[in-house]
């Protein structure tokens, strides 16, 4: 005789076993605690037992913290040198190192896409523990939201930084004084390029690769060998070096310029922005900083960061001046001034 | 209007005349172009690629030839200069 | 970049612009035809350095802005529809038809798509067999060759699923449009380049003889700009009016004939509406007959014909004369108030290669820094370099 069996015939997949996000997991029960356990702790937990309290404790001796939070949304996922993961650690990371601070905790939240491959989401999370181990920064706190398919694409990321400021912080951009000059720690355009070229399959070969990195090497570079007498820094993302000058511009006294033959581009950014009519100076870095430093110390700090590989590149691209008409202008051909323009909207290949 | 790049031809991919295409190489970057309008390109020379095709080769002599004209600019003035 | 490089070099430039000073006795009036070459201009203070020896007009050869306001009403529409992916270049994602932007087309979730290359459409169309693709395809004639190809490599493939919203114009009518206004001021043209390496100039004999016009064929690199300058107003000076070739490394005498034929086969000349000019006779080319099965208008039954581009007078935007020559972008009420890039009331400013956009980029100030065409246009009044100009 035939025992009948009984089984539980739920349209909901329940069972951990599943290879793709589903709601449940962004519902705080046991899918929740699973995808936890088995995905986002082995990664990111440091070995730490697991603390189930709502907020991270973190000691520190310093008086004078800074915050920062960013949020990430690049599609695609993974391109030509970067992730999504190394992004979001590096992006808020470099905010605080430009900041003054050195970086130490960061929390990481995310909103996943319903259907999101559980390998990419375990791929994007090792990406994350990497660039966080690179930096030398722990990923204290943390949290998970599922959306419906097709409300997110794929998972979007957010990362707030707490790091702790070292003395002397610059200024800000209002300490910029005319004849100061402007410092660029590397090639610019890179990381926009990259992902424009990826994202629109645009067929370039070798695919140009992102710069994200770690910039508190380079911040330590300037704050050693210019120490007060540098103003002012940035990571010059969204909009590249442009955007950057005509915020400063904007907040401050002086206007800009440029020199176009002292701008670092590199060759695989040359060859697509000639193809696409695109301009490096309006383009993203994310492991490239920019920086004001009174004149009389720009050579130190351009030496100092040279003599660093990873800014081999670094350049004097500029100088400040007296407030003008023209917030950004830039040296070309005839040593005369053309206006630089300050970025609007989305980059689009100019075909005509 | 027309943004037209001059790059090196690296190799053929194809000689079909419609499909023609070949690698073609901007400062870093490659790119696999269209040559149905430069069927006669070789290898090494450089075409000016508009719109992911090539619409012509460059013409190495006569690039050379406005070049040395340049020249020539520049030894005249140089001698007008001196005088 | 070999062929690049070499002529943007800043000495050899300085010598031109320090020749065509020397041959100017009065400040003549040019116009280049095409967007690139207005670029290319403003970008190196080429206008300037020349010290008011030249007023340079910024001819219409933008393709962007000139294509109608309904094309691109009809690209929207068809956007919208589901099923169907629109691609296009990525400048013509920004202009406004009278109901927004491909780009805001998007945002509504339309999938607009921006591509490098025509042929590139094609690939998108046989990777999504299931998806209608619509290329919006815009350009003179130095793009028609690529768009062409695309048809011809959809056909042998066949690949059904591609169509085409034709809106390819002739610069050549446009030209003879220019010089036919009564206020035409234009003394001399710098022909495009690109467009020439395509068609070749030999049309253009009759029009510099029947118009007494110099015609230069010129390239896109500084150093190309200012040896059509030079060769422009030698002429001038002479009192000649032929057609020259300055762009031979890439212009041979005819044209090239394999991108002709390409061309030949999908295309036939046709009178078209361009934006901020009417109909203009001949000014376009729809597709042969033939390949009738990838013209988008036909598959997808739009019925508002090419020539019936009703948006020549757009009330608060003088495009047309700013298109045809007859107003500088500063002269313009609406310039760097009203109508700025990121708001712009007409094409013009739209296009990073239009004329106003350009002139916006590179020449920021105030209207009446910019006001004394002819002698001092472009001077910028901030500038304490010392550096000459």
């Amino acid at each position: 005789m035939t025992r009948p069996t009984w089984s539980l015939n739920c349209p909901v997949r329940i069972d951990a076993t599943a290879d793709r996000v589903v709601l449940a997991h962004g519902e705080g029960a046991r899918l929740s605690r699973q995808l936890l356990a088995g995905h986002i702790l082995p990664r990111l937990g440091g070995g730490a037992p697991i603390d189930w309290r709502d907020a991270a404790s973190v000691t520190t001796e310093q008086q004078r913290l800074a915050v920062t939070t960013d949020s990430f949304v690049v599609s695609p996922l993974f391109f030509p040198g970067g992730d999504i993961g190394s992004l979001s650690v590096h992006g808020t990371v470099n905010d605080l190192a430009v900041s003054g601070a050195r970086p130490r905790w960061i929390t990481l939240s995310m909103i996943l896409e319903e259907g999101l491959p559980l390998a990419v989401l375990d791929a994007v999370l090792d990406r994350v523990a990497w660039a966080a181990r690179e930096c030398d920064v722990l990923v204290v706190a943390g949290d998970t939201k599922v959306v419906p398919a097709g409300a997110a694409d794929g998972l979007f990321l957010n990362t707030t930084g707490i790091g702790e400021l070292i003395d002397p912080v610059p200024s800000g951009p209002t300490a910029i004084q005319p004849g100061d000059a402007l410092l660029v720690s590397g090639p610019i355009g890179r990381h926009g390029v990259a992902v424009l070229c990826a994202r629109e399959e645009f067929g370039f070969d070798p695919p140009p690769q992102t710069d994200a990195a770690p910039l508190f090497p380079a911040v330590e570079l300037l704050r050693a060998s210019a120490g007060t007498h540098v103003r002012t820094i940035r990571d010059a993302t969204r909009g590249g070096i442009s955007a950057v000058l005509h915020e400063w511009a904007a907040a401050s006294d002086v206007s800009f310029v440029l020199e176009e033959s002292q701008i670092p581009v590199t060759d695989d950014v040359r060859g697509a922005c000639e193809l696409l009519g695109l301009d490096p100076l309006q383009i993203a870095c994310e492991g490239t900083l920019a920086a004001a430093v009174s004149a009389d110390k720009a050579d130190a700090a351009i030496a100092a960061l040279r003599a660093d590989s990873r800014f081999a590149a670094a350049s004097i691209i500029g100088r400040a001046t007296e407030k003008r008409l023209t917030p950004v202008a830039i040296r070309r051909l005839f040593g005369s001034e053309q206006p630089v323009d300050e970025p609007t909207g989305a980059l689009l290949p100019r075909i005509c | 209007m027309c943004l037209g790049v001059p790059g090196q031809v690296v190799h053929w991919v194809s000689h079909d005349p419609l499909f023609a295409a070949a690698e073609v190489e901007f400062a870093g970057v490659r790119r696999t172009c269209q040559m149905a309008c430069v069927p006669d390109a070789k290898v090494g020379d450089y075409v000016i690629v508009h719109a992911g095709i090539a619409i012509s080769r460059v013409d190495r002599d006569e690039a050379e030839k406005s070049l040395a004209e340049l020249q020539q600019l520049g030894l005249l003035d140089e001698l007008s200069n001196d005088a | 970049m070999k062929y690049v490089d070499e002529f943007r070099d800043p000495q050899a430039a300085q010598r031109l612009v320090e020749e065509i000073r020397r041959l100017a006795t009065r400040p003549w009036v040019l116009m280049e035809v095409c967007g690139g070459q207005t670029h290319g201009l403003l970008r190196y203070g080429i206008e300037e350095s020349l010290g008011g020896a030249v007023e340079l007009i910024h001819g219409p050869g933008c393709p962007v802005c000139v294509t109608p306001a309904e094309d691109i009403d009809q690209a929207c529409v068809l956007a919208s529809r589901p099923g169907i992916i629109l691609a296009s270049f990525g400048d013509m994602l920004r202009v406004p038809g009278h109901n927004g932007s491909l780009l805001e087309a998007r945002a509504r979730g339309a999938d607009v798509r921006p591509v490098y290359s025509p042929v590139d459409a094609v690939r998108i169309a046989q990777a999504q067999p299931d998806r209608e693709v619509v290329f919006f395809a815009v350009g003179f004639e130095t793009t028609t060759p690529a768009t062409a190809l695309a048809v011809l490599q959809a056909a042998e493939a066949g690949t059904d699923n591609f169509s085409l919203l034709d809106a390819h114009v002739r610069v050549l009518p446009a030209m003879e449009a220019v010089l036919a206004a009564p206020e035409n001021r234009v003394q001399g043209f710098l022909a495009a380049g690109h467009v020439c390496t395509v068609t070749g100039f030999e049309e253009y004999h009759e029009l510099a003889s029947r118009f007494g016009v110099p015609i230069v064929v010129t390239g896109f690199e500084p150093v190309d700009l200012l040896e059509g300058i030079r060769d422009c107003i030698r002429q001038l000076e002479a009192g000649t009016a032929t057609v020259t070739n300055h762009y031979a490394r890439s212009v041979r005498p005819g044209g090239n004939t394999a991108a002709q034929g390409i061309v030949n086969q999908v295309y036939e000349v046709a009178d078209v509406a361009w934006r901020g000019f009417g109909v203009i006779p001949a000014g376009g080319l729809r597709l042969r007959p033939k390949y009738q099965h990838y013209d988008a208008r036909h598959r997808y039954q739009i019925t508002a014909s090419r020539t019936s581009g009703s948006d020549t007078h757009i009330d608060e935007c003088p495009a047309a004369k700013v298109l045809a020559g007859r107003m500088k972008p500063p002269e313009c009420p609406q310039f760097g108030t009203a109508c700025t890039p990121t708001t712009p009331l007409g094409a013009p400013m739209v296009s990073s290669e239009g004329a106003c956009a350009a002139y916006f980029r590179y020449r920021p100030g105030t209207a009446e820094a910019h006001g004394t065409v002819g002698t001092e246009a472009g001077a910028q009044p901030e500038d304490r370099t010392g550096v000459k100009h």
